[in-house]
């Protein structure tokens, strides 16, 4: 008699999604990682040194778990939170108090910190085994833009609480492009930007004002980091990270010794 | 921080008990290890009446002590610090000369472990250093200053990296020193050795779940036991004290002392990610691609953990953990005291010059001038400032080129060579600040506040 296994294995419907037979022998662990499609991100096969936790300490494959689960923490929390003045705070305050899933918050709080602590770790671990050299220059490129990009993130969801803590931190942070040089109000080179007597850079079209959508950290600030870190930072990652992944394997899969 | 709190001990007391139960745990973990793999005849430490006593009594009998240990706090009695030591870290670290205590003391922390890194790689003082520091904090985390920040929820994070990093370049280390105490003997790195092709199912989509299990099942703890914080709702009038950024940028906060907002706050931090990006382009050295080593290749070893450890997260930790309302510098055992007044005399190298050197006073710029003229007047008043800047850009790369630098300038080029040395000197310019403040607490080099232009 079939087991329940061979069953369900057999059956037209478990045929129809996964392409190939259960990968129990050689031959179909192959053919699994060659026809599905989560998989095929990966070789077939791989140098047993590449994969050797004491090597990679995993931090690249965990940070992109960590993205993964605050994509979908952060659209569950989406339900609940109305990025305006009225409304911001107390979806939080309810997200504590009220909503059964509160504890979602958490988990994406946490997890954004730890994504930062593990993107660093990933950096480290590529420049102490040397990685970064030919044929990976680029790959490190692309991963040094996903680290900004990992702390804007970061940096851009501080703000949606609006609590004291967030906009204090938003202020303190966003403060310096008041600084920058030519573009910024108080930036070294303001000046250079003027028309006759009349001023181009001023604290209503400066750098910071581009960056906060006002002149402090307001409304218009809080629709904008919101669209930055629900949106805009986050397709891009996935964008880069594709690229990421793609070229890992095009340089030759996990660095190794030569 | 908001007055005297009745609970802390029983919160201090009960968080020390299940602290110290993992590290009686983690102990006994180690010495059954030890013992398994057949390890622990290794060394006989002492004999007593006939019982060797060996590493794994040793480390069972710290796993005994830290149960004795979670008991006492469980009953609400953890160890605390003593009185005197308390006293001597907070008088070391306190106000403006704490941050050069703070200083000198990782820095020389630093070039200890790389120097005599062969002797701390040993897993036997690594372990007991991890222990070390892990009991040193549970006997800090009974002081409630100390308490109040490392266990703020959003700080919490740190005090993990600092354990990871720890961790991580341990690990490192001891693989580079493997490697190149092989390369010595002519072998290739350990990680030759394991070259052998494996299929990706199972070995590693197995490892890649087990990963994602422990990964949720670590945010899920860190869940339930720490609430996200939530403060009042925002206020644009009540500024809070101090107010800070996010912790990853606490750096760029730090720097905000020694530098003006343009340099900490906008061009060192692109510097610092055009300088990651550029690395690979500079790092001529075709060895250490794919494993771990140190000396194969030192310099840019070097180069990296200085700004990664001891620029990027030394100064992290700093600008959480010590630094206080209105970013006075506070010992780690001291109350955060808002009305604390910390005088700053602080002048620009422009007065030193005019007002000390030549003995007069420093021109300045009045509302009646012109552009041009103002410009001739902060021409004049600035000029050694802006000299030495010149200088320091301008004079030093060749300067180096044909001396310490000579084999770079000559295997890179003169455009990948002016590259890397104008980075390494903007790098080397947040020390260089740090130590003239300290020294002779010079602000600016250059103090042209007319342009927004200080440096
Ligand atoms: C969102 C952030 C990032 C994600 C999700 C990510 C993910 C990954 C993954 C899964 C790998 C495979 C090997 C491993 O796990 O170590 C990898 C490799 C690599 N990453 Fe990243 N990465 C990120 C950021 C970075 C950063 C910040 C850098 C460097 C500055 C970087 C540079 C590299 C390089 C050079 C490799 C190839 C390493 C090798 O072949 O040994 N990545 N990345």
């Amino acid at each position: 008699m079939a087991s329940l296994g061979e069953i369900i294995r057999n059956s037209q419907i478990w045929k129809s999604v996964f392409r190939h037979p259960a990968p129990l022998d050689r031959r179909n662990r192959v053919v699994v990682m060659l026809t599905n499609f989560f998989l095929h991100l990966h070789p077939v096969s791989v140098k047993k040194q590449g994969i050797a936790l004491s090597y990679t300490w995993c931090m690249g494959g965990v940070t992109f778990f960590l993205f993964l689960v605050e994509t979908i923490t952060g659209v569950l929390l989406m339900f609940y939170y109305r990025p305006t003045l009225e409304w911001a705070y107390h979806d939080i305050l309810d997200l504590r108090d009220v909503t059964s899933l509160g504890i979602l918050r958490e988990i994406h709080r946490w997890g954004a910190h730890a994504m930062v602590i593990t993107v660093w770790l990933h950096m480290y671990r590529v420049f102490l085994t040397g990685s970064y050299k030919p044929p990976r220059e680029f790959n490190w490129v692309v991963g040094v833009i996903l680290l900004l990009l990992t702390l804007l993130l970061s940096f851009t969801g501080y703000l949606l609480p609006w609590d004291q803590l967030a906009i204090w931190a938003i202020t303190v942070g966003s403060n310096m492009a008041r600084a920058t040089p030519i573009l910024g109000n108080e930036g070294p080179g303001q000046q250079l930007l003027s028309i006759g007597s009349i001023d181009m850079i001023t604290n209503a079209s400066d750098a910071r004002f581009a960056l906060l959508g006002a002149r402090f950290v307001g409304e218009e600030t809080l629709n904008r980091f919101y669209i930055l870190h629900c949106i805009a930072i986050p397709l891009v990652v996935a964008f880069l990270l594709a690229i990421h992944f793609w070229r890992v394997r095009k340089d030759g899969g996990i660095s190794g010794p030569l | 921080m908001h007055g005297f709190d009745p609970s802390f001990e029983a919160r201090s007391a009960e968080f020390l008990g299940f602290f110290y139960l993992a590290l009686a745990l983690m102990n006994a973990t180690a010495s059954l290890y030890l013992w398994q793999a057949g390890k622990d005849k290794i060394k006989v430490w002492f004999n007593l009446g006939g019982v060797a006593f060996t590493n794994v009594l040793g480390w069972l009998s710290l796993s005994m002590l830290c149960v004795i240990l979670a008991a006492a706090a469980m009953g609400g009695i953890p160890p605390k610090l003593p009185g005197w030591f308390i006293r001597n870290a907070n008088a070391a670290l306190t106000g403006n000369p704490g941050a050069i205590v703070y200083t000198l003391a990782t820095t020389a922390l630093l070039i200890i472990a790389y120097y005599w890194r062969r002797f701390f790689v040993k897993p036997v003082v690594a372990w007991t250093l991890f222990n070390a520091s892990l009991l040193l904090m549970g006997l800090a985390m009974t002081n409630r200053p100390f308490w109040e920040i490392v266990a703020k929820p959003d700080n919490v994070p740190i005090v993990a990296l600092v354990f990871l990093l720890g961790f991580f370049t341990w690990l490192a280390t001891y693989k580079s020193v493997t490697n190149d105490d092989r390369a010595v003997e002519g072998l290739p790195p350990l990680e030759k050795d394991d070259d052998e092709k494996v299929l990706v199912w199972p070995d590693l989509v197995y490892t890649e779940l087990i990963c994602m299990i422990a990964i949720t099942a670590l945010l899920l703890i860190w869940a339930i036991l720490l609430k996200a914080p939530l403060e009042e709702p925002a206020s644009a009038v009540k500024t809070p004290n101090p107010s800070k950024a996010p912790w990853y940028f606490l750096g760029l906060q730090e720097m905000l002392v020694y530098y003006d907002p343009w340099m900490a706050g906008v061009v060192l931090p692109s510097l610092v990610i055009v300088g990651l990006m550029a690395i690979p382009y500079l790092d001529f050295n075709k060895k250490g691609n794919g494993y771990y080593t140190i000396s194969q290749r030192r310099f840019a070893y070097i180069i990296f953990q200085v700004g990664f450890l001891e620029l990027w997260v030394t100064l992290i930790v700093l600008g959480t953990f010590l630094r206080g309302p209105n970013w006075n510098f506070f010992g780690p055992f001291e109350e955060w005291d808002a009305h604390k007044v910390l005088v700053l005399n602080n002048i620009d190298l422009s007065q030193i010059l005019w007002n000390d050197i030549f003995g007069t006073s420093v021109p300045t710029v009045t509302s009646d001038m012109g552009t041009f003229d103002s410009l001739l007047v902060v021409l004049k008043r600035e000029w050694l400032g802006l000299l030495s800047v010149a200088l320091y850009f301008i004079v030093l790369p060749p300067l180096l080129a044909t001396t310490v630098f000579r084999k770079f300038f000559i295997k890179m080029g003169f455009v990948r060579y002016m590259t890397m040395v104008t980075l390494l000197l903007f790098m080397a310019s947040l020390p260089i600040k740090m130590a003239l403040r300290w020294a002779f607490n010079l602000k600016y080099i250059v103090a042209i506040p007319e342009f927004f232009f200080n440096i």
